[in-house]
């Protein structure tokens, strides 16, 4: 593919709102997870809550979108100027030529879930209050940042579970590709819900402990929250040194299982080639790869027999998800950002609750972050259903 | 810039919608032929899943399955290796129903089956299973825009990675209570299958482009009602005129202001 500009981007988790709250913590190995105390959850496990999200207030004209989930998409669109950035693409290119690309896998269920407690006794009717269209359904989010920044083109959300944010950066390219749009808001926003927590919970994937990727006692997934985005917009013809590009995206599907990963990671090879082959890059061009990595030990076997095949032993990789909690619909762009820190300022960045590397798994897995020239690197994220993405970034020399 | 690189082959079609049981049947009625009966959707157990899943597969895999494979049945396509975009409006609305009202008693001890089923995508994880198809699979949600979110990013993939794309639009129905706060009335669908290179099996050539006039409107009432009740069916101006067999420009709604002018060339 023609390669692609992310000219502004951010992230926000449980490791704080914004990059360098970002940076910080994955350079000090820091975990955001704490034991779970979200709403009326009664689960032993652990989470990646973004404190703040409740603080915010949407503006008065879009009261309709506002529920937790919308007000983590204005908490990540507003952290490090990225709306600013945003706003002056809008007048550059028109608002017509600026479209939205949002992954999410539950959107703002989390207000359909609290509003059947408030169903009415004799009727069973839902409270009057309660708004589906603009805080449940899955194009919620991008429907909201599309009037939030008084856009005009198209939008749409990827609801793929755990791959969304990542397939997103494909659709925004095929679309820049063929010159409907200019500039594309690509991102994912997930938020905590009791779908999700009780979800994972009953299908035995959650971890009573702060989740430990590629560990051999590792025993599931931690849940996590996050919004991240990224503007793309195409290359100038001299990029700035320093300026991260998107080089490649692979998609592939499973056909296997709706909930577990394929035993040998097929799916998730022909994802991670496509993403090189697409990059025009061999793998040994790969200097770090973001894993999927969600501490499962259905997902980490499979993934590192994947990755393995394609890489061998010899590139750097971690799972961030002990530091962010698994962001599920976000992951995949807030896992993007991170491998944008890690070109940006020569991180590898290690594997927080990590202690033991998994011996059936021949990765050079990194537990702790450590300094090292990034000059590409690979994204890995798959879900539910067999989805798998992954995306190969770059940084302008 | 007007992007006018949006285009593709259109190699099958398949269909279903309240009282319209597959393309011939909807096809005749948009040319004229048959009146419209109003009815309830006619959701056939799908023969490609083993006896034991097919018993279990819900409404959206039903339809989807339909309409996917009689899209590619049409095209004599090798569903193994078809890229598939699938785009809905919501996701299993009776599942999703079920959950939120467990979730809301004291016992939130909720089904894993239940729980993979909520996703998004669960239609398309279940036709990647059926299919064995590993190829990309797409799946969207733009609300009321579903349909042309879907074709648009249908057109993107046939156009830049040149592969034929099997676009699967549908939505389906929310029990109450959330049917008063969502009242899509029935399950209905349209697949279509679209290729980068003309073969002995083109129906039409589309290309689009970005309006901002208005969409055009079913003049049938029982078909205008199913156009704007059903994301899926903005399709259907679109649809008219491929059953009618008319080269022709037609506009279909999107998400206003923005609209898409599809020109349709038939074979």
């Amino acid at each position: 593919m023609t390669p692609l500009l992310l000219s502004s981007y951010t992230a926000t988790t449980c490791l704080g709102k914004g990059l360098e709250a970002t940076l910080a913590g994955l350079r000090d190995n820091h975990s955001g997870l704490k034991p779970c105390i979200f709403e009326t959850v009664k689960l032993d496990t652990w989470i990646g809550e973004v404190v703040t999200v409740d603080g915010q207030k949407l503006p008065k004209n879009l009261a309709r979108f506002d529920c937790r989930n919308n007000r983590l998409v204005q908490l990540g669109l507003e952290a490090d100027g990225f709306g600013d950035r945003v706003r002056e693409a809008i007048t550059r290119y028109g608002k017509s030529r600026v479209g939205i690309f949002l992954g999410t896998s539950t959107a703002g269920i989390l207000q359909t879930e609290l509003a059947y407690r408030r169903c009415d006794p004799e009727t069973g009717r839902l409270p009057d209050d309660f708004i589906y269209r603009t805080t449940h359904n899955s194009f919620s989010l991008a429907e909201f940042t599309r009037e939030y920044f008084g856009l005009e083109g198209p939008a749409l959300a990827v609801s793929t579970a755990c791959s969304s944010s990542a397939k997103v950066f494909a659709a925004a390219a095929r679309q820049l590709a063929c010159g409907t749009i200019d500039a594309a808001v690509v991102g994912g926003v997930d938020t905590l819900c009791l779908t999700t927590l009780y979800g994972f919970a009953s299908l035995q994937l959650t971890s009573p402990e702060p989740c430990r990727p590629y560990d051999v006692v590792r025993n599931g997934i931690s849940v996590g929250e996050g919004a991240a985005f990224a503007l793309l917009e195409r290359l100038p013809a001299q990029p700035t040194s320093g300026s991260v590009l998107l080089l490649g995206t692979g998609e592939s599907s499973d056909a296997y299982h709706m909930s577990s990963p394929h035993p040998d990671g097929l799916g998730a090879k022909l994802a991670m080639a496509g993403a090189l082959r697409c990059a025009g890059l061999p793998a040994s061009a790969i200097d770090y790869i973001n894993l999927h990595g969600t501490a499962t030990p259905a997902n980490d076997a499979a993934e590192g027999k994947a990755v393995a095949s394609i890489f061998g032993d010899r590139v750097a990789c971690s799972s961030t998800k002990g530091a962010t909690g698994h962001t599920l619909g976000a992951a995949g762009a807030v896992e993007a950002v991170i491998c944008a820190l890690a070109l940006t300022n020569d991180l590898l960045p290690g594997s927080p609750n990590t202690t033991t590397c998994d011996p059936a798994i021949s990765l050079n897995y990194q537990l702790r972050s450590a300094s090292g020239k990034v000059r590409y690197a690979l994204s890995n994220s798959f879900g539910f259903g067999g989805s798998n993405c992954s995306l190969v970034l770059g940084v302008a020399q | 810039m007007t992007p006018t690189s949006l285009k593709a082959w259109i190699e099958g079609i398949g269909f279903l919608a309240p009282g319209l049981a597959d393309w011939p049947s909807a096809r005749a009625v948009l040319r004229g032929e048959a009146a419209y009966g109003p009815a309830p959707s006619n959701l056939p157990a799908p023969g490609i899943l083993p006896a034991a899943e097919r018993r279990r597969a819900s409404r959206v895999v039903k339809l989807t399955l339909a309409i996917g494979l009689e899209a590619a049945a049409r095209a004599e396509a090798d569903i193994s290796q078809l890229a598939t975009v699938f785009t809905a409006s919501g996701a299993d609305g009776h599942n999703c129903h079920a959950l939120c009202e467990q979730l809301a008693t004291e016992d939130r001890q909720i089904s894993p089956t239940r729980f993979h089923n909520s996703v998004h995508n669960a239609a398309a994880g279940y036709w990647g299973i059926a299919t064995k198809s590993m190829a990309p699979c797409q799946v969207l949600c733009a609300y009321d825009a579903s349909f042309g979110a879907g074709l648009l990013d249908a057109l993107g993939q046939v156009v830049i990675d040149a592969q034929p794309t099997l676009l699967i639009a549908y939505d389906s129905e929310y029990p109450e209570p959330l049917h008063s706060k969502r009242d899509t009335p029935d399950c209905a669908g349209v697949a279509l299958l679209l290729t980068s290179q003309k073969t002995a099996r083109s129906l039409a050539h589309i290309s689009l482009r970005s309006t901002v006039e208005m969409a055009q409107k079913m003049l049938d009432p029982d078909l205008e009602i199913l156009r704007t009740a059903i994301p899926a069916l903005r399709s259907l101006p679109l649809l008219q005129m491929l059953a009618k067999g008319e080269s022709g420009t037609v506009c279909l709604d999107y998400l206003a202001p923005m609209q898409l002018s599809v020109d349709l060339k038939l074979c």
